[in-house]
């Protein structure tokens, strides 16, 4: 176990660097930062000023050197726009984002497991055949088309929910206000979260259908039937046991990809979270604060990846964790 | 007293207090929040839009272009380079420190070491403090522009921003990309005060108790929340979750001008979109009839009706109508016919091919009036190959002339017409920074002559017969391409006066806005 641990210690380390490098790499072809940071009549010779103070005009190995000897230290940079470390930045916008992230995923997995159980066990009723053709209109229509075609028709057509922001938040503790303590909290949460949710629901049930169907085609299912247990205790608790390994390693996966998802999202909302943060921060070339997004979500990726892992070996006793350090 | 009678007499006290104090709170929502609380930082329409809130300048302009004395009461030239300037009294900052000719002085030597503002102030040479109320605004030459840039000088309480900070930072320094004092701290004279900030969520701005205009509105609060994409700020208004935004996207005028309850204002703007031709990269370009051919080929009249919707005003020169430039007699050209039988006698029948760039997120609609601009010229067989792209890395192929033609908009920082032909189509020079967004090389003497014999004649009839008679040249040499000056539109709550205080500078003065309270 503690083997495992250091060489996904040592893994996450070297993904972050290889990440550091590629973004670095980039940022010289996203423009000039200075456009953003001086008016249109400041001359060229205050501009070139600015740039030297700014490093820019350095090699991009010193650059680079720079840079790495500041983050070994926990240094990723300061934003030029919010004139604040950039990890600081990060993780003041990261609860917000997380939160969101939250409530895609309690849609996601409230409604996938019975609708792709549902699906499994009656694949030719109506009902299904609605459920199969919804989620493959959710699976094609775009992440930031939901959440467009949702505020015009809730917030503006039937006023239910508000159109934008997280409004009264709750402050929990350091960093973390939370959305799920006001009525007002829970009313700005939900659309963003349905549109979240929007491209991975159809994903999960299925999958949980796909796999829930070969379950129930197994010797050890057709047997429990044949001893004339009840079907429900069959298709929730040995039927869904054994598809679950599947679901779990492709949910670890794309909680990562969700994260990334919440850049449409958060935009679309004005959600206070890092996903909108990134994309200004693209638009302003605000390069420090590309770079250290990266990295984040780099450590993210790499994060939620253990933490499945693990879970497999809790799920499915015959994958050794211990054997993976080896 | 036992506690239930206390609890008593304070509710009976509460409840015979005046009931007049409902508080009026206005909810904006910008495309963008200011970038600092410094308002010498950068020289941006965010920046001004927040000083209009938090500071008072000299001078304002009114809705049709005149000047508005506001810390200035009064002032009068008393020689050729003096301009002597009385301040009103009775004025006090957010801080308590009562408002004086010293602290205009401060300000004048803060903005001389802005980058971005010491272009601006480039003629000036100092304030002389005469007495508390009065001071003396000193240029090196005769100067016209004396009022128009007394707009800029907001000023600051320097007592305030005089000192040093816990980490030993000089609290007056203007810092571009650091943490400075100025930038999170703020005190002027203006109608509000910043009281929360939370920098891309929102900016909280309470009334400000002693401020010296104290009939002039009637908000208390306002809440400003950036809302960058457009359908969301615009639903946001449609489902009454903010009061006023801006700006509204052309897509959406339709719909705002419709919906009930809300209110569409649009007023035309200044800016100017413009293609420039670059004589250094085609040789056909030095010609003046090849660049009037394309002058006529381009209908700029269609891409104002078709691509904007409606939402710019056509244009033929630099200037707006209102500025002393302007002439109404340059009408917009579009021949096709003329525009060929231009090229046949340039000697350029077949034409050429040429490369075009244009950003797509900068201006209204700017990759699609490429698009049609690009097409328009394949009718007099000028072949075009372009690209748009994200202004963060236009501006970089901008500055190295990357493109044959390349589309650039403009807007006067010292609304005055001069300012256009000095970045625009002056002679490129970098020692006096003329022709700094000239990507069309366009160099013409008597051009120049006249914008220089402009910027020293201080009789506006002859200046703007100077002015004009640039424009003339330009406009008959076809130094560049003039498309259209975008429109700017707001919407707002019905039944907020929002049109009283919105203006072409885009600074709504919200100080000023009186919200029909309903009783």
């Amino acid at each position: 176990m503690f083997a495992y641990l250091a060489k996904r210690v040592i893994q996450a380390i070297a993904v972050m660097f290889v990440i550091s490098l590629i973004a670095f790499a980039i940022q010289g072809n996203l423009g000039d930062p200075l456009r953003e940071l001086v008016g249109q009549s400041v001359s060229e010779e205050v501009r070139q000023q600015l740039r030297d103070e700014l490093g820019l005009n350095d090699s991009f190995v010193t650059q680079y050197l720079r840079f790495a000897g500041n983050a070994l230290q926990g240094d990723l940079g300061t934003s030029y726009f919010f004139k604040e470390p950039a990890l600081d930045v990060i993780l003041k916008k990261l609860p917000a984002t997380l939160e969101l992230v939250f409530g895609a995923t309690l849609i996601i997995i409230g409604f996938s497991v019975p609708l792709g159980v549902y699906t499994a066990i009656k694949p030719d009723s109506i009902l299904s055949r609605i459920i199969m053709g919804l989620s493959i209109v959710g699976i094609s229509i775009p992440v930031f088309l939901t959440a467009i075609l949702m505020i015009f028709v809730f917030s503006v057509e039937y006023g239910w929910f508000p159109s934008y922001g997280r409004g009264d938040t709750v402050h929990v503790w350091g960093y973390w206000q939370t959305n799920f303590a006001t009525a007002d909290g829970w009313m700005h949460i939900i659309l963003p979260s349905i549109a979240l949710a929007s491209i991975m629901l159809p994903l999960f049930v299925r999958l949980i259908r796909a796999e829930m169907m070969e379950v129930l085609q197994s010797e050890y299912v057709k047997y429990a039937k044949a001893k004339g247990i009840n079907p429900w205790r069959i298709y929730f608790v040995h039927a869904l046991k054994n598809t679950l390994l599947p679901v779990i390693t492709v949910g670890g996966v794309q909680i990562g990809t969700m994260v990334a998802y919440t850049i449409l999202t958060e935009t679309v909302f004005q959600w206070p979270g890092m996903g909108f943060m990134f994309l200004e921060a693209v638009n302003r070339v605000d390069t420090p604060l590309i770079v250290a997004y990266l990295i984040v979500v780099g450590f993210i990726f790499v994060v939620t990846n253990t933490i499945v892992d693990l879970i497999y070996g809790l799920v499915n006793p015959t994958v050794n964790i211990a054997r993976m350090g080896a | 007293m036992t506690k239930f009678v206390r609890s008593l007499a304070a509710a009976a006290v509460v409840a015979m207090a005046p009931v007049a104090y409902a508080e009026t709170t206005v909810r904006v929502a910008y495309d963008a929040d200011p970038v600092s609380l410094d308002p010498h930082e950068q020289l941006s329409g965010g920046t001004l839009q927040l000083s209009h809130m938090v500071f008072d300048p000299l001078v304002r302009w009114t809705q049709d272009l005149q000047f508005e004395p506001r810390l200035a009461e009064s002032w009068e030239q008393i020689d050729d380079t003096t301009m002597r300037f009385k301040l009103r009294s009775g004025v006090t900052f957010h801080s308590g420190n009562p408002l004086t000719a010293n602290d205009v002085d401060w300000t004048f030597d803060r903005l001389k070491q802005s980058d971005d503002f010491k272009g601006i102030f480039a003629p000036f040479t100092d304030v002389e403090v005469v007495d508390d109320m009065t001071f003396d605004l000193k240029t090196a030459e005769p100067y016209p522009l004396v009022l128009h840039t007394a707009t800029y000088i907001f000023p600051m309480d320097s007592a305030f921003y005089t000192g040093t900070t816990d980490d030993g930072k000089d609290k007056a320094e203007v810092v571009k990309h650091g943490n400075s004092f100025a930038s999170r701290n703020v005190s002027g004279t203006g109608p509000f005060v910043v009281s929360e900030r939370e920098q891309g969520v929102r900016v909280v701005f309470d009334r400000f108790d002693g401020y010296w205009d104290a009939d002039a509105g009637n908000v208390d609060k306002i809440v400003l929340t950036p809302i960058k994409e457009d359908p969301t700020r615009v639903a946001a208004l449609l489902s009454g979750d903010v009061d006023f935004i801006a700006p509204v996207p052309p897509t959406d005028l339709k719909r705002v001008e419709e919906a009930e309850g809300v209110d569409l204002i649009t007023m035309p703007g200044t800016r100017i979109i413009t293609f420039q031709m670059n004589q250094n990269r085609v040789e056909a370009f030095k010609d003046a009839r090849v660049r009037k051919a394309i002058d006529y080929a381009v209908n700029n009249a269609g891409i104002v009706d078709r691509i904007m919707r409606g939402f710019g005003t056509v244009g033929a020169q630099a200037s707006p109508a209102g500025y002393l430039g302007y002439d109404e007699a340059l009408a917009p050209r579009f021949d096709l016919e003329k525009a060929k039988a231009l090229m046949a006698e340039a000697g350029y029948a077949d034409g050429f091919s040429i490369t075009m760039m244009a950003p797509n997120n900068r201006y209204v609609n700017d990759d699609k009036i490429a698009q049609a601009v690009a097409s328009m010229l394949a009718q007099i067989n000028i072949k075009v190959d372009l690209q748009t792209m994200p202004k963060a890395q236009y501006w970089p192929a901008f500055d190295e002339r990357a493109a044959d033609m390349m589309m650039i908009g403009w807007h006067a920082d010292t609304e005055d017409s001069a300012n256009f032909h000095q970045f625009l189509t002056a002679c490129p020079n970098p020692e006096n920074g003329n022709g700094q967004y000239n990507s069309g090389n366009y160099c013409n003497e008597e051009a120049d002559a006249l914008m220089d014999a402009a910027n020293a004649e201080t009789d506006p009839d002859k200046r703007a017969e100077l002015l004009q008679k640039l424009e003339g040249i330009l406009y008959e040499e076809a130094a560049f391409i003039p498309l259209h000056w975008q429109n700017l539109a707001w919407g707002s709550k019905s039944g907020m006066n929002a049109a009283e205080i919105v203006n072409a500078l885009n600074f709504p003065y919200f100080g000023d806005l009186v919200v029909e309270t309903g009783s």
